[in-house]
């Protein structure tokens, strides 16, 4: 312990299960500037455990900000304040001595809590189930090289495909809608040579799956952009509206 | 008794793969339907096996502990993919691929493995290709490469600092298809806590519902274990927190033969240790060495500021010692080098950092290239590192990194539990004693997508498994078992909590079966585990209930592992009295400090047996290199 | 139609019902307002104005009925969406952030939408119920029947209260138009790096210019026609 850690009140949401009623409760830490947000709970729970108390449930698995199985809202910001990072990434240095902080799941009915600070994400899983692919048996792919595309379109497909999946568009989204992360899936396939055959059929298919699941509508504000750890621009949302508009109303196979 | 059979096929190493394709024992399409397979793990190797094997029409249930498919680590691998496609036009070959692996492995790999890694890698770049993965491009369109350690020709395909996670988001595209297709049945958040044997042969296996608490038992005629490596044995390491060798290490108490396990990578550049509470070490891609220049200040105590160390008080020690490989030496090369002057006390501040320089190749490409190359990287350094990487060089350490010991299997990737199949970085690879950057990614795929499929067919199609029944005494008494050390970690109720003696573990093995091993280190470090073994089952404390989601039970259980396969990572380290690529014992080194391997008496895998805790039988498969020479590795 | 009764519910095509009425809205306004604009010429401009229209009344009958069913649409429509969207945030017991903190991550106009055009609506009512009502149906004190148009808008504008609430809502019109307009352009997917900050700037002057183009009458009425001042 160094002595220039600063001291903070977390209050960290506690809840059973999904069914549980919930609340804050309050904890008193002192920790390393250097510390992630995230090795500050470790070290809370370690203590937790030490004290036979049930520590607190989070995820967090490659603490790079790639796998996007961390996520927390921390005093109302999905993955902290600071922009184009993910919850493993905040550090402490980022908050001053004595600060209150609220560290909160992220909230959305298509996002059940299942405990503390963990949510259930797997319909991001079935929305991607739903058309997130390109239909092709392994084995049947041509020469990599023999269809050229462009290095500006590959550079924006691959701005979308950086998507990390962790629900931080949901969670910032006032009608908790998923379409930044529907988007840039559907995005990237739309702007590559290879997704282009089962664009239209995609673009449909991942919308409705993602209608059925309970996420809400795009109002514009464009919070999700503002939140994602990986800065996946609105623009995308704007093209997938684009093919779903051509889908409908050009298409008439699908 | 054990009788260690490779099955390499024979014929000319270029012509062995295509002539065992062809003698495969074939399953007609519609019989595919009658075999069902498991596949746990879900990265690049599992994913990618699950959606072929379900293309193919084979029933395919897949296990995951994450809550999706995507979060697999595979996803952290940032700087790219080998394959021997020869766009750059630069001399490069299925053979020349092939020859650098082996080698960079410094001999301790099979052959025909490795060759037919390298053959199988250009397929890899076409199946991305069209799977969508957002390559990094030329103006004309054509795919970009960039260097990588270990090699002097151009054959990394990457795409920007996230080829991990394009192809892994590739390859669970695929599997989702085929969840669609209702081909492979998804199991999310279950732990494989063991496997299950019918008369010596994999029919299953029992898992832990990580939401509820139930054991569960799945039975299929194969098994795949795609469940990656053991790095966070060492505690800190660049491997993701929930990365563990319980799936691997239960089935090596079930029988299979774990092979090479001290043979373990320390990456050379990583952020370096901040402090105590830290959680594990973050990479930075090896690929910055392609462009950043590694040095520390000639004389030890200079404790200047970077910037005002003049040019001819610098060592650039890479650079110095291997003027032909220079900063793209391999990595354990890299890695002891750092090591080494660190230890001469001219580390950075004389600790453990060694400087990673960017001002030339700012001079000399300009910033913006510079942040076009690797932006991402250099945004994560400052975001934990708060200094800017632009302005002042980068301070990097070496930390474990990837583990190239892992299953014993031949080479249909079966270990030696028949239905038993182990791919990806769990199996003991094709990478011998190092493995080079950006290879491992491509080990992932190949096993998943293009030896596995056809291998499990030859099994299916030879051996005819029958279908378990998963009510039989043999899950059911695997189930009891794990039930019980389930209760018994959760009734210990001592002092210590689980990091507590996960850490002393990472400690006791990164200073004596770390970058450098020595006989009294060892011995002494086996009897250390062995004691921090029993004050674990004497001493933790694991709190909560078995039927509830518990993350600190799920972490006890896979350190009880860990204390397990770190004595015999131990055991391996004294038993390779040789130095060989990450295995480094002291006493086999030239006098500039490089390793001397004793091929006479160690040119073998050496594949571990389970008799009980703390007690193994040594079998020994002899290296064969018959299209090679045994050389010295020299990279100066 | 079974596809265009489905493709106008989905989540996407939800917007695009909101987009075309509002764009279609966007350009009554200025119609509308460019007609009012007439009140600064005196009361023979406006009356002349106003007798112009009843000429060509068949064709302002059927523009008014479609009028009347984009409004109701757009309403109809944004009531619906905020009640669906409502139900997304996780219920009244898991929904609410303790701390919010979405000032900071997106813009007020963007979040107000349903207040905005909740309160436009309630002057909407009320600004048919006096003017329309008495150009078109009845008016009590027959300026109507005689032309007098402008009186009629003078003696309403001389109301305080109704002058007030008049400038508060066409403020928050212009609000609502700031993000409607952009977010409109957003919707139809015309969300371009090159003419994209051009239509946010274009509609932020817009609705500027809507605000306190339809302020400027009840405040010229009040203080210097109706020397309150």
């Amino acid at each position: 312990m160094g002595n220039n850690n600063i001291n903070l009140t977390l209050n960290i949401w506690r809840q059973e299960s999904a069914e549980a009623k919930g609340d804050f409760e309050k904890f008193k830490v002192s920790v390393s500037p250097d510390a992630s947000i995230l090795e500050m709970l470790d070290e809370l729970n370690n203590k937790l455990e030490k004290e036979g108390k049930i520590p607190i449930a989070f995820e967090s698995d490659c603490r790079e900000g790639i796998c996007g199985t961390c996520g927390l809202v921390v005093n109302g910001h999905p993955h902290g304040a600071l922009p184009k990072i993910a919850t493993c990434q905040l550090h402490m240095r980022n908050f001053k001595d004595g600060e209150t902080l609220y560290i909160e799941p992220f909230r959305a009915t298509a996002f059940k809590i299942i405990k503390d600070l963990i949510v259930d994400r797997s319909g991001f899983d079935e929305i991607q189930q739903a058309g997130g692919y390109i239909s092709f048996n392994t084995g049947s792919a041509p020469d990599a090289n023999a269809v050229p595309i462009p290095k500006e379109i590959a550079s924006l497909a691959l701005d979308a495909a950086e998507c990390i999946g962790c629900g931080a568009c949901v969670a910032a989204c006032k009608n908790s809608s998923a379409m930044l992360f529907v988007a840039a899936k559907v995005s990237q396939f739309a702007l590559l040579p290879q997704g282009q055959p089962e664009r239209y059929e995609r673009v449909q298919a991942m919308i409705a799956k993602m209608d059925e699941l309970g996420f809400g509508s795009c109002s514009n504000t464009y919070a999700c952009e503002a939140e994602c750890p990986k800065g996946i621009s609105v623009k995308n949302i704007a093209r997938m509206n684009r093919d779903y508009i051509v889908s409908k109303v050009t298409k008439e196979t699908v | 008794m054990i009788k260690l059979d490779p099955k390499i096929p024979a014929g000319h190493i270029s012509e062995k793969w295509t002539n065992h394709k062809f003698n495969m024992k074939l399953v007609n399409p519609a019989n595919k339907r009658k075999f069902d397979v498991i596949v746990v793990g879900t990265g690049l190797a599992g994913a990618g096996a699950a959606a072929t094997l379900g293309e193919l029409g084979y029933k395919v249930k897949a296990f995951t502990y994450h809550d999706s498919s995507r979060r697999a680590h595979s996803i952290g691998a940032q700087g790219g993919i080998n394959a021997a496609k020869n766009y750059q036009n630069d001399g490069d070959s299925i053979y020349r691929l092939f020859y650098d692996t082996i080698k960079g492995g410094d001999f301790r790999s099979r052959e025909a493995n490795t060759y037919r890694l390298a053959e199988v890698s250009n397929n890899i770049i076409d199946q991305c290709v069209a799977q969508g993965v957002p390559f990094a491009r030329e103006y004309g369109g054509t795919l970009a490469n960039r260097s990588f350690g270990g090699a002097q020709v151009s054959r990394t395909f990457y795409a920007r600092g996230e080829t991990g996670q394009q192809l892994l988001l590739g390859a669970y595209s695929s599997l989702n298809r085929q969840i669609k297709l209702g081909n492979v049945q998804m199991f999310h958040r279950r732990e494989m806590l063991d496997v299950v044997l019918v008369d010596g042969v994999a029919k299953g296996i029992t898992v832990r519902n990580l939401l509820t608490g139930e054991i569960e038992s799945y039975g299929a005629q194969a098994v795949i274990l795609a469940t990656g490596g053991y790095s966070n044995v060492y505690f800190l390491s660049t491997s993701a927190m929930l990365c563990n060798a319980t799936a691997v290490w239960r089935a090596h108490k079930r029988g299979a033969l774990f092979a090479n396990p001290c043979f373990t990578q320390i990456h050379p550049t990583c952020l370096p240790v901040h402090g105590e509470g830290q959680s594990k070490l973050v990479l930075m891609s090896e690929s910055l060495r392609n462009d950043g220049r590694i040095w520390v200040p000639k004389k030890a105590g200079d404790n200047r500021p970077p910037n005002e160390i003049p040019e001819d008080e610098r060592d650039y020690y890479l650079e110095r010692r291997y003027p032909s490989f220079g900063n793209l030496a391999p990595r354990d090369v890299s890695s002891r080098s750092a090591k080494y002057v660190c230890d001469e006390g001219r580390g950075v501040n004389g600790g453990k950092a060694v400087y990673l320089d960017f001002a030339d190749a700012i001079k000399r490409l300009g910033e913006q290239t510079v942040k076009e190359k690797y932006g991402n990287l250099f945004d994560m350094y400052q975001n934990i590192m708060d200094e800017n990487p632009y302005k002042v060089p980068m301070k990097i350490y070496p930390a474990p990194h990837y583990t190239m010991g892992g299953l014993w299997v031949d080479y249909n990737l079966m270990s030696n539990v028949p239905g038993l199949f182990v791919a990806g970085e769990a199996n003991y690879s094709d990478h011998g004693a190092n493995r080079l950057g950006a290879s491992a990614l491509m080990q992932g795929l190949a096993d998943g997508y293009f030896i596995i499929p056809y291998t499990i067919g030859n099994y299916f199609g030879s051996e005819k498994p029958a279908k378990p029944d998963v009510n039989s005494h043999e899950f059911k008494e695997s189930k009891d078992e794990v039930l019980e050390n389930v209760n018994k970690l959760l009734s210990i109720n001592g002092k210590q909590t689980v990091d507590e003696i996960h850490k002393k573990l990472g400690h006791l093995l990164i200073d004596k079966v770390g970058m450098s091993r020595d006989e009294p280190g060892l011995k002494q470090v086996i009897k250390d585990i062995t004691e921090l073994r029993d004050e674990f089952w004497q001493d933790v404390k694991v709190v909560g209930k078995g039927e509830d989601l518990n993350q600190n039970l799920e972490r006890a259980g896979r350190v009880a592992d860990f204390l397990e396969l770190g004595e015999l990572m131990a055991v391996d380290a004294l038993n390779r009295d040789e130095s060989c690529g990450a295995h480094f014992r002291v006493g086999h080194e030239t006098k500039d400090g490089e390793a001397i391997r004793n091929d006479e008496e160690f040119a073998y895998v050496a594949a571990w047996e389970f008799e009980k805790v703390g007690k193994w039988n040594l079998h020994k498969e002899n290296l064969e290199f018959e299209f090679v020479e045994l050389a010295t590795r020299s990279y100066k | 139609m079974g596809w265009l009764w489905e493709s106008l519910n989905s989540s996407i095509g939800k917007k695009i019902v909101m987009a075309v009425t509002g764009i279609f809205l966007i350009i009554f306004l200025i119609v509308h307002l460019i007609g009012n604009i007439t009140l600064f010429f005196g009361p023979d401009a406006f009356n002349g104005y106003v007798s112009t229209l009843d000429v060509v009344k068949p064709l302002i009958r059927v523009i008014e009925v479609v009028l009347l069913a984009v409004f109701i649409f757009h309403i109809f429509n944004g009531l619906r969406l905020w009640l669906e969207n409502k139900k997304t945030q996780g219920g009244k017991f898991f929904g609410k952030y303790r701390v919010n903190a979405s000032s900071e991550n997106s813009s007020f106009s963007s979040r107000t939408m349903i207040i905005s055009g909740s309160i436009v609506f309630i002057f909407l009512v009320l600004h048919l119920g006096t003017f329309f009502w008495r150009f078109n149906v009845h008016d009590p004190q027959g300026y109507a029947d005689t032309h007098q148009y402008f009186f009629i808008v003078s003696e309403l504008f001389g109301i305080w209260w109704y002058s007030a609430l008049y400038v508060i809502a066409v403020l928050l019109l212009g609000f609502h138009l700031n993000h409607g307009f952009q977010s409109a352009f957003q919707t139809f997917g015309w969300n371009n790096k090159k003419y994209f900050p051009l239509i946010q700037k274009f509609g932020t002057v817009y609705a500027i210019i809507m605000a306190l183009g339809f302020a400027s009458m009840p405040v010229y009425f009040f203080f210097f026609y109706g020397g309150n001042l």
